[in-house]
């Protein structure tokens, strides 16, 4: 029997970037799955819950709960709301008679995109081509809460023409932090100066095109937005559309020319 | 009223803000701190490499420590005891005041002039060298990161790498307006050489001292000993030749047994330096008895409370595990940028952020919680596995439930969770700002200022959104 998948899209991709929702689902039902993303769903809590604001950020994670719980697994494009409904909604819904141990049951079977799809489908490979050269940043989330690392790197490696230089610094914080990039700017536009640097000196002396790729929305819009702002001419993309071969409209911040 | 920080250790770490702005600023500093990655973070992982029972190691030291802290009163009084009966005094001090007032009482006692001190952050805490200072007895620092701030008239930017924010050029200029007796034609280019420099001048002072002062890194209430780890050999030095040794330690120092101490240890140097055992681990278990060859004729432990014991019971007690290896400050993106002196008190980096609203109250630390990117990385290396970024999201919660958090935080997170918690609201609100801002940015494909979004685009473009939500889009592909 198919497996019923929720798909857990995050409030930054729906808002900044759908197509990368849209990549999920298919990757996703080309390994059989079927795909739902009910529409009730908003955000995982975490602005709330990482500003300190406990109450609204368990308000919150009840209602993913009611609205998720009923799928095989839920699957979310980022390490960053993967890892605060696998490891934080028991934490925080530790004490809630009604709804502690539907939390525990969820997170169980919450996941990471990429994740999932190697650890869980047992998926090597994807039928996508990506002709270039790109470089891979490891957020911090999916790395630490969730083990994500080998996982995207096995499927690029299936990707038809992409080659994958490592970037030295693919493991250090791109100074995102959510609300800290905002609460500490200057600190956090030192930390992304010092990756945007890495990444241009990593992807340096290609003749092609080259590409960031990273599995968090929030980590690639600061990345692409200090990239752009200093003129590097490095392309930025959601792994997921690499890996569905639906990489073709304009990259993170890349203009349209239209409208 | 008790005095967790004098007056005189500066605190401002209400200034995170300010003082990280200066510290980024600051070319020296920037130099000085640029090759932690390389240094401290490269060391460690080495030595993690090198011993494949490291997890496991740090899994037993963990328990070690929660079975102290849950019995702490009996493993605390069991050390007391075990010192007394050993010829030693006990001082049980439960603030910085009381503390100061101790070690004071029994430098007068003796009538001291000069104290040589090892390197001790409790010292730093109670602020010892201004109150010893102050009443006419010269502290004199032999541990060399802490004699070149001395110099300086600095605090320690580290608690194990004290003077880390200096480059190498800063410290021979520091010693040659120092020493200007010695050599001006010597060398001050390497380590090796400043080391060479401070002992010429430490040798004398290690002999004129009437009281030697260190810290601890373990108290064993098995033993009654206290137990330093150095690499300079002066904790050595400071603590056998004066007449009297003065040990000064907080309380969650403590472990039950000899064998406890050696497990952590194995955790301790190669989560800070990268080394297997720090040059020098020294256990001093009371004064000299008959017969010894050498070793102090009075012994002294003061254990100092100064808020910990506040703590114990709350979600912030497995932050009383920590050994103070430093493991987090070097690996914290934030703390390699800033430094220790932006926290602006003894503590930095994230056990510093976490500590110091513990030890002083967070209306006194409201920056400090918010100055992580919750990264991970802090706990990813922790040997005794503190879970600091949940402990930074508690004070959070504190801050918020006291109305610490600034009201235009407070406001944007409520406006917010008023859509994220009405989904119809919410959903017409996406496809509207979709439409809207993508409309705006779509062909550059990024905005260069935004309002309400003035931190983000100072520094960098926003991307503008695609055009359309991705329910907008799911709705249309499923018909």
């Amino acid at each position: 029997m198919a497996i019923r998948v929720g798909l857990f899209v995050t409030c930054l991709v729906d808002l900044f970037r759908p197509s990368v929702g849209l990549a999920a689902a298919k990757l996703l039902e080309e390994a059989g799955c079927i795909v739902e993303a009910p529409s009730a769903q908003t955000c995982c809590g975490q602005p709330a819950y990482n500003s300190g604001d406990r109450k609204t950020a368990q308000a919150i994670a009840r209602q993913v709960v009611d609205l998720f719980e009923g799928f095989d697994h839920v699957v979310a494009p980022s390490g960053s709301c993967g890892g605060m409904l696998r490891a934080h909604f028991p934490e925080l819904l530790a004490d809630d008679p009604r709804y502690a141990a539907r939390a525990q049951a969820l997170a169980a079977k919450s996941h990471e995109l990429v994740a999932f799809l190697v650890d869980v489908l047992g998926r090597e490979r994807v039928a996508a081509r990506f002709p270039g050269l790109v470089t891979y940043h490891d957020s911090c989330s999916g790395l630490r809460e969730l083990g994500v690392k080998a996982q995207p790197r096995r499927l690029l490696k299936s990707v038809e023409g992409l080659e994958l230089k490592e970037l030295p610094s693919a493991e250090i914080c791109c100074g995102f932090g959510g609300t800290f990039c905002i609460k500490y700017p200057e600190i956090s536009d030192r930390l992304v100066s010092e990756k945007a640097e890495d990444i241009e000196r990593t992807l340096s002396g290609s003749k092609g095109a080259t590409t960031l790729l990273a599995g968090d929305l929030g980590c690639l819009l600061n990345m692409a937005g200090k990239l752009g702002r200093r003129g590097v001419k490095v392309r930025v993309r959601h792994v997921a559309e690499v890996l569905a071969g639906m990489a073709e409209g304009p990259a993170i911040g890349e203009g349209s020319g239209e409208g | 009223m008790s005095t967790i920080a004098p007056e005189s250790s500066h605190l401002d770490s209400l200034h995170f803000k300010d003082n990280a702005k200066l510290a980024l600023a600051d070319a020296n500093l920037q130099k000085a701190l640029a090759g932690m990655d390389d240094t401290f973070v490269a060391y460690r992982a080495r030595a993690v490499e090198r011993l494949p029972e490291f997890e496991a190691l740090r899994d037993a030291a963990k328990a070690i420590k929660d079975h102290a802290l849950a019995n702490l009163d009996f493993y605390l009084q069991r050390f007391a005891d075990k010192v007394e009966a050993g010829g030693g005094h006990v001082h049980w001090c439960v603030d910085a005041d009381a503390a100061r007032a101790a070690v004071l009482a029994i430098c007068r006692r003796v009538g001291a002039r000069t104290v040589t001190k090892g390197k001790t952050m409790i010292g730093e805490e109670i602020a010892i060298n201004d109150h010893l200072q102050a009443n006419g007895i010269e502290p004199v620092e032999t541990d060399l990161g802490e004699y070149i701030i001395q110099l300086r008239h600095e605090t320690p930017s580290h608690i194990i790498a004290p003077a880390i924010h200096l480059t190498v050029e800063q410290v021979g200029e520091t010693f040659r307006e120092a020493h200007q007796d010695l050599d001006p034609k010597r060398p001050l280019v390497d380590p090796g050489d400043m080391l060479t420099e401070a002992r010429a001048k430490l040798r004398k002072r290690f002999l004129a001292a009437d009281v030697g002062i260190t810290g601890a890194n373990f108290l064993i209430a098995e033993t009654g000993s206290t137990v330093i780890v150095t690499n300079e050999g002066n904790g050595d030095l400071t603590q056998i030749l004066p007449k009297m040794h003065i040990v000064i330690a907080s309380i969650e120092k403590i472990v039950p047994t000899l064998a406890d101490a050696a497990t952590i240890l194995r955790v301790l140097a190669r989560s800070a330096t990268g080394q297997e055992m720090s040059v020098y681990t020294t256990f001093s278990t009371g004064p000299r008895r008959p017969g010894d060859l050498d070793g102090p004729e009075e012994f002294h432990v003061v254990l100092l409370d100064n808020g910990r014991t506040a703590l114990l019971g709350t979600e912030f007690e497995s932050m009383l595990r920590c050994i103070r290896c430093g493991a987090c400050l070097d690996h914290c993106p934030v703390y390699q940028k800033v430094g220790g002196h932006a926290y602006g008190w003894v503590y930095s980096g994230p056990m510093g952020a976490v500590l110091t609203p513990g030890l002083l109250g967070i209306e006194k630390a409201t920056p400090l919680p918010g100055a992580s990117t919750f990264c991970g990385r802090c706990e990813s290396v922790c040997p005794m596995r503190i879970p600091l970024p949940n402990m930074l999201r508690h004070w959070r919660e504190r801050e918020f439930e006291r109305h610490l958090t600034p009201a235009r935080y407070r406001s944007g997170i409520a406006l917010w969770s008023f859509f994220a918690r009405r989904p119809r609201l919410y959903r017409l609100g996406a496809g509207l700002a979709a439409r809207l801002l993508g409309a705006l940015g779509g062909r550059r494909g990024a905005f260069r200022s935004l309002p309400l979004a003035g931190g983000w685009t100072a520094y960098r473009d926003m991307p503008a959104p695609q055009g359309r939500s991705f329910h907008q889009l799911w709705a249309a592909r499923k018909r």
